[in-house]
């Protein structure tokens, strides 16, 4: 089956993603330079995640892409927060 | 499925492929995954010593290289979207400004790896096992992750210059472009890696 | 659509003559019945060699003290049986060879959705198991560790345990790919007509089984870089000493190991559902639950690992959580275990050798599996944890389950593969004499173990040894019915009644082809039923 020319990411798209991500960047520097203890690592993984969200959605297409293939990229890493999450129910607790 | 008749050329099926390569990006997924399982673990047992150790990490150069990937992406998108306009031209340039943000990343790592040598700090080296512990496996991690990444760049970018080769000589074009969409999804995994690497080992405060 | 003047001249894939000669049309092959046979060929031999490896330990056993070998070459002896049985034969095995032989066929496929990479996943594998075997030569010895690879031990010891890893590595790579072509294959190439609840049960087997092979092999993967890195750097990640903790290898080991005990019995159960409608000429009970279940055991095996942990050290919550999630993952399997008894209720049943390997394979596996809730419970397992009852409790489960299916795979698909019919009063007898000896050798284990027999001792208490003896008795009556049964099918395979297209009367489209089959599988448009099990 030859390529499906159903979607094609417009240039001024792609260009407004990267100026998101950018600033995205510079939030995470930023807010990481400032002393608020644990709560700048959660701040810096929420914002990478936003980033990588953009990334996944935009560039890599899948916001166009079948379900069937954004529920599997969701399956993946719910599967690999799972399993952070159990091992540090051993650290955790030790 | 396929005709009877055809044995050989014509069973092509983009959908399998670009699958396929979505499937592979799950397992690069997870292998950087089992990394940062421990990185995470280890940070939270040496708070301290993972503190004190990033801040021997220039966070210029990590915002440098930070934005040259970002860059990259949207560069190698922009190539793929080129590509299905049939702007053959175009598709080159923006491959070759990718390639070109690749070598940057690179040369940055370079200068930053060399200047950790200049100091005694690498895998094996007499000073680090006098660290200690935390700052021991913090940088033994960073040396560790920043470079199997450092290694998928390069993996990527051999994938990005054959895509640059077929591109010129026409096997790539607007009707097949397969080997590009999927050559451009495994870059763009190598940015998302960067993008969560970048904080936890940079920006730690 | 071919009329008849333009029908197909039959070749059978065994005969076809294409663009290589010779041993090159083979290991150059790209039709995934030809890559079957190769990882058939190749896994045969290194389960010889690891049974050969396990009754070499039996001998050790048979007498206290040192018999035939000293602590230090047993040591050897286990770990290189381990590596060889786990990483080159049960969970390549069933995936590898019927996977890659009826898959494609059971969907209405004429190959897989990547044959080229097909033929590099057998290359891979190939490298990876010559590797394996180079480590048991180099001048530092053989690993003496245990497959298990456990740190700080595995980080220090002088022998070859870079070598060792590096091959499991290069193997998981085999894996990974294979895992990767199934799941293509099963979601692009299934036949017009076939949506996935039309599929027969073993595709749902293996494509379960493939996802685990494609997310669980890497965390493996990255897990012995790090222990190789530390071998050659000293970095301290899983060494005390150094700061590091041993446990961590722990968990990144289990987070793999576990799920690929899943890989080794899921296609065994796959094949189980195929066989059981079969010989009982009945559609089987709750295809539904089977096929989800399926895939419950995937996901929810991916979550236990902390089991083979309960005395390491690791906190009581986690413990707790591992224990209960544990018991939730047996339930999917036991529900097969029903469906299949379900389907055999009052069906017309046929006591041939596939079936009399299927429901020893039903007893064997209900035995493993409920010694695994013994093991799953925490206080128990204080009791039993790194003792023969482990031993007997996943040789059961492995050899038992996975070993016996694969026997009923072999007896089931052989008349397919080969074009030729073995016969069915000897291999019945090789059954009976596997199956008596299996439990001779295992089953005193149980006990033993129980009363306090460590595992991965060349050595043992005095009150241990008639219980040694009898398993030792086992080990050769297991050897000789493994000879009868192989001499069985090479016999078969030579000399067989040629076999004719269906010879057990099975409603899945592998027997609506000519055995053997050709090389594109179906030269006829294939009829796709609603129901795969469909017996008049």
């Amino acid at each position: 089956m030859a390529n499906n020319v159903s979607h094609i990411t417009e240039y001024r798209v792609l260009g407004k993603v990267l100026l998101v991500l950018m600033l995205m960047t510079f939030l995470t520097i930023t807010v990481t330079s400032l002393d608020l203890g644990a709560l700048s690592v959660t701040i810096a993984l929420l914002i990478a995640g936003f980033k990588a969200f953009m990334v996944l959605s935009y560039f890599m297409h899948l916001k166009h892409e079948s379900l069937l293939l954004r529920i599997l990229v969701g399956f993946v890493f719910v599967l690999f927060a799972l399993i952070v999450l159990i091992t540090f129910i051993d650290y955790a607790y030790r | 499925m396929s005709e009877k008749h055809s044995h050989v050329e014509e069973h092509r099926d983009d959908e399998a492929s670009k699958l396929g390569m979505w499937l592979f990006i799950f397992t690069e997924l997870l292998l950087f995954g089992g990394l940062f399982l421990v990185y995470s673990i280890f940070r939270s047992e040496y708070h301290e010593a993972f503190h004190k150790s990033s801040l021997e990490l220039s966070v210029t150069i990590g915002a440098i290289n930070t934005i040259a990937l970002l860059f990259s992406s949207m560069t190698i998108a922009m190539a793929l979207t080129a590509m299905q306009k049939n702007n053959k031209k175009l598709a080159l340039l923006m491959i070759g400004i990718t390639l070109f943000m690749a070598v940057i990343f690179l040369v940055n790592k370079y200068f930053e790896w060399g200047h950790k040598f200049e100091m005694g700090l690498y895998p094996g080296s007499p000073l680090m096992p006098l660290l200690d512990r935390g700052y021991l496996l913090y940088f033994s991690l960073y040396f560790f992750m920043t470079g199997l990444h450092a290694l998928h760049i390069i993996i990527g970018m051999i994938l990005l210059f054959i895509c640059l080769f077929k591109v010129k000589n026409g096997t790539i074009n607007n009707k097949r472009y397969s080997l590009l969409e999927n050559g451009a999804l495994y870059w763009h995994l190598v940015d998302l890696i960067w993008i969560f690497l970048f904080p936890l080992m940079y920006l730690i405060s | 659509m071919t009329t008849e003047t333009e029908k197909i001249k039959y070749v059978s894939y065994l005969d076809h003559e294409g663009k290589y000669n010779g041993i090159f049309a083979w290991i150059f092959a790209t039709d995934h019945k030809r890559i079957a046979l190769l990882y058939l060929y190749a896994i045969a031999a290194f389960f010889f060699v690891g049974v050969i490896l396990g009754e070499l330990m039996r001998i050790e056993l048979s007498a206290q003290g040192e018999t035939i070998m000293n602590a230090q070459t047993y040591n050897g002896v286990f770990t290189v049986h381990g590596v060889i049985m786990i990483f080159m034969v049960v969970i390549p095995g069933l995936s590898a060879v019927f996977g890659n032989f009826f898959l494609p066929i059971l969907i209405g496929a004429k190959d897989v959705s990547f044959p080229k990479l097909n033929r590099l996943s057998w290359w891979i594998f190939m490298v990876g198991s010559v590797m394996a075997v180079a480590s048991q030569f180099l001048r530092s010895g053989p690993p003496d560790t245990g497959w298990t690879f456990y740190a700080p031990y595995s980080t220090t010891t002088g022998t070859s345990v870079i070598l060792a890893t590096s091959a499991a590595f290069v193997l998981g790579f085999s894996s990974i790919l294979t895992g990767l072509n199934f799941i293509v294959t099963i979601h692009r190439l299934r036949a017009p007509g076939m949506g996935f609840f039309n599929m027969p049960l073993f595709p749902w087997a293996i494509y379960a089984t493939a996802w685990i092979q494609l997310l669980a092999t890497p965390i493996v993967g990255i897990t012995l870089v790090m222990l190789i890195a530390e071998r050659l750097f000293g970095i301290g990640f899983f060494d005390p000493n150094l700061g590091g903790d041993p446990l961590l290898y722990q968990h990144l080991f289990w987070i793999y190991s576990h799920p690929a005990v899943y890989v080794m019995i899921l296609p065994a159960m796959g094949v189980i559902s195929e066989i059981i409608p079969t010989f009982c000429q009945r559609k089987i009970y709750g295809y539904k639950a089977i096929a989800l279940s399926s895939l419950a055991i995937a996901g929810v095996g991916f979550l236990v690992w902390g089991h083979h942990m309960y005395t390491s050290g690791m906190s009581e919550q986690a413990r707790w959580f591992f224990s209960l999630l544990t018991f939730i993952v047996a339930v999917p399997s036991a529900i097969k275990v029903f469906n299949w008894l379900a389907t055999m209720y009052k069906g017309s049943i046929d006591i041939k050798p596939p079936f009399l390997y299927a429901v020893s394979f039903i007893f064997l596996f209900i035995i493993g599996g409920t010694t695994g809730l013994l093991l799953g419970s925490v206080a128990t397992n204080i009791q039993v944890h790194d003792t023969a009852f482990v031993v007997a409790h996943f040789h059961y489960i492995i050899f038992g389950g996975m070993g016996f299916a694969f026997f009923a795979a072999l007896h089931y698909w052989f008349p397919k593969i080969w074009g030729r019919m073995y016969d069915f009063k000897q291999a019945t007898i090789g059954w009976a004499i596997l199956f008596v000896g299996f439990n001779i050798l295992y089953f005193p284990q149980f006990i033993i173990g129980f009363q306090g027999m460590p595992r991965r001792y060349f050595d043992y208490l005095p009150q241990f040894h008639t219980a040694q003896v009898i398993s030792s008795i086992g080990g050769l009556i297991l050897a000789i019915g493994l000879i009868v049964m192989v001499v069985t099918l090479v016999k078969g395979a030579r000399k067989g009644a040629p076999a004719p297209a269906n010879p057990w009367g099975g409603s899945t489209l592998e027997w609506q082809i000519p055995s053997p089959p050709s090389v594109e599988n179906f030269d006829e448009e294939p009829i796709i039923k609603k129901n795969p099990y469909d017996y008049q």
